[in-house]
């Protein structure tokens, strides 16, 4: 998709705010969006948010023959992508040009800088080495891309465990993480990219460049550095010519920034390896920021709590104890119990004699199939087990002792005594 | 159906809720017969006799029977009739070709301009923003705009934008700022006098008598679309005390 265009009025504001030393968010000429480093489940994934840019690093290793003109040395292998997710402008799968630039700036940051020991990533020499790889991954374009892609895979490296080997003779075994603890890469320094965009022909310098003053400036000046003040790799682009004095200042503001963002990132790192000590949640989900759209929040409801405790109080003085109730049952026959208001029983007198005596026998008979069952299978019998007849329903439990033992007739049984009944009949 | 509606309204509703004909619709035989009629706003849909909600967000409702979802979408659709804010991106013969933020670029004619003939061409240059109307709109065809009303006057319409600042806020509050009784306007009136371009399509100009003013006005709309308005109201307070 075609990118916005940039609209006139829009470039002759930007620069006449930088003439006042005004920036669109309201920093200053000299200052970082906000960053914030968070960590995934893996080791080795890592997430860094400078303002509204968002890109991600996940660092993978794999054992691969190395090259020939260097047989004890690891390979490292820098990916970036450039996602359509991030700005609709970068197309998916196509190396543009912004993608070739930046990666080949991270591969002079991180790699051509040696900040990590490539001959401790030896396994066994001309044979096998680790081919450590990191992909990087916008997921959101808000200008500056390289500063947080090279925050994000350094970040992402010095978080990166490998798996432990160990070499018998010829044979190399790798150690999953629950045999072996994985060990941590060698990393000898941390090399962290700083970007400078030129106004007006080198007139006016910005420190991290938001998306449309990206797209005003003329050129632009990344200088990698670590804390201890090296440059590790410096690139001009635009084609705008600076002064040696620009460039001095560029990197002397690049040390500070650098000797900042290196603390943020060791400060990051051990909360994390805390936090997973700790055992505490980290990870994927934990790392999502919670964006809630507030605006279609219902607006709480005012309560009046004024003098609510007197109120209560005074409710409660007033309302006295409650009578006390106790239901009581009736009870009409013993062995019978209630259920609602009953009206008085149609059933004969001689028909209830009848299914008393009927259901008696039954359960005689039920307890004692069920001994002899017990005996068969066990041999003694230790106790008689309650079958369904035997069940105590307590139908009012407040008054546990006026209730007797009352037994809602079981179906079988009404049925019994209506097939006796026919047979009277 | 309509009671169903009307209990939702002001409610937060998602793709895929959906309304159906009910029990209680059928026509009463005492009461004359008046068929029970809805008018379906942006985000519902009529799938046979259910309506389905096809875009997050709330319910609105107005008399006597239109409902339609408010939601806060930022991707805009041309529609005939609305007002945006255009970027130009090429001139070709006799057409300029204008950026709305849809998915093609609107034409515009050289001659729907105020006071413009084939000899008196208006003054345009590639990067200019245009104020005009949408006068074909339609999901086959390619959008075409004007910037003169129908008496053939520019009505506010044309070009515009010396030393202002654009920049994009969601629809919803665009059509929150162009309410008649808008409180978003009502509380930047308080503030510093400005000129406020809105369109349609999410770009909103803003030119103050200095610079600084601008940027404040410009990060504070853009703050405003996910606020609440007693935030909105707060923040508005705090930036008249303190930030000038």
């Amino acid at each position: 998709m075609k990118d916005t265009p940039l609209a006139n009025c829009e470039r002759d504001f930007l620069l006449k705010a930088f003439e006042e030393k005004k920036r669109l968010d309201g920093r200053q000429t000299y200052d970082y969006r906000k960053i914030k480093i968070t960590f995934g489940t893996d080791y080795g994934c890592c997430f860094v948010d400078l303002g509204k840019t968002r890109v991600m690093a996940q660092v993978s290793c794999e054992l691969v023959a190395p090259k020939d003109n260097r047989p004890n040395e690891g390979i490292l292998f820098f990916n970036i992508e450039l996602s359509p997710m991030a700005s609709p402008v970068f197309e998916q799968g196509r190396q543009s040009e912004l993608s070739v630039k930046l990666n080949r700036q991270l591969e002079r940051c991180l790699r051509n800088s040696k900040c990590i020991d490539t001959e401790s990533l030896c396994v066994v020499s001309g044979e096998k080495v680790w081919q450590i790889r990191v992909d990087v991954h916008t997921l959101n374009h808000d200008g500056n891309l390289m500063d947080a892609a090279s925050i994000a895979a350094i970040t992402a490296l010095c978080h990166f465990r490998r798996p432990d080997v160990a070499i018998q003779g010829d044979d190399v075994t790798v150690y999953g993480p629950e045999e072996r603890d994985p060990i941590p890469l060698s990393i000898y320094h941390m090399p962290i990219s700083v970007s400078f965009s030129f106004f007006q022909q080198g007139t006016y310098l910005l420190v991290d460049p938001c998306e449309r003053e990206e797209r005003v400036m003329d050129g632009l000046l990344m200088i990698a550095m670590n804390k201890h003040r090296e440059i590790c790799s410096i690139q001009s682009s635009g084609g705008i010519m600076l002064l040696r004095d620009q460039v001095m200042r560029c990197s002397k503001i690049a040390s500070v920034k650098v000797s900042e963002i290196t603390d943020l990132i060791s400060k990051a790192l051990e909360n994390d390896k805390k936090a997973r000590k700790a055992g505490s949640k980290c990870g994927f989900a934990e790392s999502i920021p919670q964006e809630r759209i507030t605006a279609l929040k219902m607006e709480g409801t005012p309560v009046d709590v004024e003098g609510v405790t007197e109120r209560a109080s005074y409710v409660v003085q007033k309302a006295g104890t409650p009578p006390q109730t106790v239901p009581s049952p009736v009870v009409p026959l013993p062995g019978v119990g209630q259920v609602g208001e009953g009206i008085h029983s149609t059933w004969g007198m001689e028909e209830e004699e009848e299914e008393n005596n009927i259901s008696g026998d039954e359960e005689d008979k039920v307890i004692q199939m069920e001994v002899d069952k017990e005996d068969s299978k066990r041999g003694d019998v230790v106790e008689i087990s309650d079958s369904e007849e035997e069940e105590v329903v307590i139908l009012n439990p407040e008054t546990p002792d006026k209730t007797p033992k009352s037994k809602p007739p079981s179906s079988h049984q009404k049925v019994a005594a209506k097939t006796k009944k026919k047979q009277k009949k | 159906m309509f009671s169903r509606l009307k209990d939702k309204v002001g409610q937060v509703q998602l793709p895929g809720d959906e309304f159906s004909w009910e029990a209680e619709d059928t026509i009463p035989l005492t009461d004359p017969v008046r068929p029970e009629r809805v008018v379906c706003g942006p985000g519902l849909r009529r799938s046979g006799d259910r309506l389905l909600v096809c875009k997050s967000g709330v319910l609105r409702h107005k008399q006597p029977n239109v409902f339609w979802i408010d939601s806060q979408q930022r991707r805009y659709v041309p529609a005939k009739g609305e007002t945006v804010i255009g970027i130009v991106t090429a001139k070709s013969g006799d057409i300029f070709k204008v950026d709305v933020g849809g998915s093609e670029a609107a034409s515009l004619s050289y001659l729907a301009f105020e006071g413009a003939t084939k000899r008196n061409r208006p003054n345009v240059q590639v990067g200019d923003l245009v104020f005009a109307q949408f006068i074909v709109a339609n999901k086959d065809m390619e959008p075409e705009l004007t910037c003169i009303d129908s008496s053939g006057r520019a009505n506010g319409m044309g070009v515009f934008g010396a030393g202002g600042l654009v920049f994009t806020v969601s629809l919803g509050l665009v059509r929150r700022l162009l309410s008649p009784l808008s409180e978003i306007r009502s509380d930047l009136d308080q503030l510093f006098p400005c000129e406020l371009v809105v369109g349609m399509n999410g770009r909103l100009w803003v030119r103050s008598p200095s610079i600084q003013q601008t940027l404040i006005v410009a990060n504070l709309l853009q703050s405003c679309d996910s606020m609440t308005a007693p935030q909105r109201r707060e923040l508005f307070r705090r930036v008249q005390q303190g930030a000038l």
